[in-house]
């Protein structure tokens, strides 16, 4: 079973291994409305936490997708980048944006759990 | 009229007379030309927008200026000085759109203009009507009286179904014709309306007392007619090819290069005597240096406002006004001004997005086919 993760940025991270799994939450596609057009990295790239990784864009505005951990791009979501409005049904399951080797597991476990995300999107509204 | 004094209550935020509805109804609310007015409302601009193709929607644009003038037979001679339109001529209930024009043919703004009883109704862009009743007023004199009227809501209903679910609580205003409008009455009131709109679709735009506008989008809504925010309104507007004032339009842009000459009258072209003209006629002889052009991405990247477009040989060769993805062309569409020898249709070009070079081809307006009645 693989662990869940969550970023300031609204990013999820699942880690299984050595290998995460990174996505927007359900959250940020409320926020975003209906997504355009999605904008996924190659294979080999590298990552810096914090780092520009991927875009999005919905019918009002484009915007960055960061990645909450420093790593390797392994795979980036061809499907998505076909059919960006899958990202506005399934943000947190099959339309995942990226998967990366991370370098640090430290920087995994510095993330917030589902119920720190909860409350910081509680408090912090946009 | 005291548009001096109006001036000092536009600083604040204003709202229009249905903002309580909005809210009840899950509106979403963003700054817009110092109105709050709704972006969107549960739906999101997509449905909101395939439902307005397909059904009907009803868009609240309170916020944009009516303002009628009234005054004797100068009234029109002296309106042809700022606008290029062919007033005098110009039958009663009848609208064109034109603009308002500075001394060097640039677009001080865009707008409708409907000759009524007494003189001539304007509607004006709600971020420009301040700025336009001055400019406006220059050439007014004490036989005319002018009002902003703000007692008044502006509802347009827009999409296929609008003329049959309006004309069961208005009869007869199936009869209007595109561009035409006149007096109905409704729930013991007189009320304006006209066939027009700035979706490309069919559709009417109703001027109706803030009292009453409540009880109208109440009949709407029982009509499944849906609300619609401006955020669709701005996807259904470009798909339509029309211009949104202060992206595609600004006062540094004359008609010619706007690729809206076809909006000057003939015989004005010919005559001239408005604002700019010595510039517009030597502009309609030689042709401008760049023009405003419909623009497609090969794929899926949006090119926004600001994109810098680019020839297959890398030269800058102009830039996008406004982009964004067309529901219902289901592609990214733009729309930009390039240099004019880069303007025919099927050009092919490049969009730098993200300091990446995508191709783009120039395209026929509109993007989506009107269904307007003629």
């Amino acid at each position: 079973m693989s662990e869940k993760k969550f970023s300031k940025k609204h990013e999820w991270v699942s880690l299984d291994g050595e290998v995460a799994t990174v996505g927007i939450t359900k959250h940020a596609t409320e926020m975003l409305g209906d997504i355009v057009f999605v904008e996924v990295p190659d294979a080999g790239k590298a990552v810096e936490k914090e780092g520009q990784a991927a875009v999005v864009e919905s019918t009002k505005a484009a915007s960055d997708v960061y990645s909450p951990i420093s790593g390797e791009i392994t795979e980036g979501n061809k499907a998505i980048a076909d059919d960006p409005g899958s990202v506005n049904t399934d943000p947190e399951g099959s339309s995942w944006f990226f998967k990366l080797k991370i370098k640090d597991k430290g920087e995994f476990d510095s993330l917030m759990s589902k119920e720190e995300y909860d409350k910081f999107c509680k408090e912090n509204p946009s | 009229m005291g548009f001096e004094k109006k001036k000092r209550v536009i600083m604040e935020v204003q709202k229009t007379a249905l903002y309580n509805y909005h809210k009840y109804l899950g509106a979403k609310f963003v700054p817009f030309a110092g109105y709050e007015m709704p972006i969107q409302y549960k739906d999101g601009i997509v449905k909101e927008h395939i439902s307005t193709r397909t059904h009907a929607g009803f868009f609240d644009v309170s916020h944009m200026g009516q303002f009628f003038i009234e005054g004797d037979e100068t009234l029109a001679e002296a309106l042809e000085k700022i606008i290029p339109a062919d007033l005098k001529n110009l039958k009663v209930n009848h609208s064109k759109y034109s603009f308002l024009l500075n001394n060097e043919g640039g677009i001080i703004d865009d707008l409708i203009i409907t000759r009524t009883e007494k003189g001539f109704c304007i509607i004006l862009n709600a971020a420009c009507k301040e700025n336009d009743i001055k400019q406006i007023s220059k050439f007014l004199t004490n036989n005319h009286k002018y009002l902003l009227n703000n007692d008044l809501s502006l509802i347009a209903l827009q999409g296929p179904k609008s003329v049959e679910i309006l004309d069961k609580l208005i009869p007869g205003v199936a009869n209007l014709k595109f561009m035409t409008g006149n007096n109905f009455n409704y729930d013991d009131e007189k009320l304006y309306v006209t066939r027009s709109g700035y979706t490309g679709e069919d559709g009417f735009e109703i001027s109706i007392s803030n009292k009453k506008v409540e009880k109208l989008i109440d009949y709407l809504i029982s009509n499944e007619v849906k609300p619609i925010g401006l955020g669709a309104r701005d996807t259904l507007r470009l798909e339509a090819g029309l211009c949104l004032y202060g992206h595609d339009l600004n006062e540094k842009i004359n008609p010619v290069e706007a690729n809206l000459k076809w909006a000057i009258a003939k015989k004005r072209k010919e005559v001239g005597g408005f604002n700019g003209w010595e510039k517009i006629k030597n502009l309609l002889a030689k042709g401008s240096e760049k023009i405003r052009v419909g623009i497609k991405p090969d794929g899926k990247v949006i090119a926004r406002e600001n994109t810098k477009i680019f020839s297959p040989d890398n030269n800058e060769i102009g830039f996008v006004t406004s982009g964004t993805f067309g529901p219902s062309v289901n592609a990214p569409v733009a729309m930009g001004y390039v240099k004019s020898e880069f303007s025919k249709i099927g050009t092919s070009i490049q969009l730098e997005v993200r300091g990446k070079k995508y191709g783009g081809k120039i395209s026929e307006l509109p993007f989506y086919k009107k269904s307007y009645v003629k």
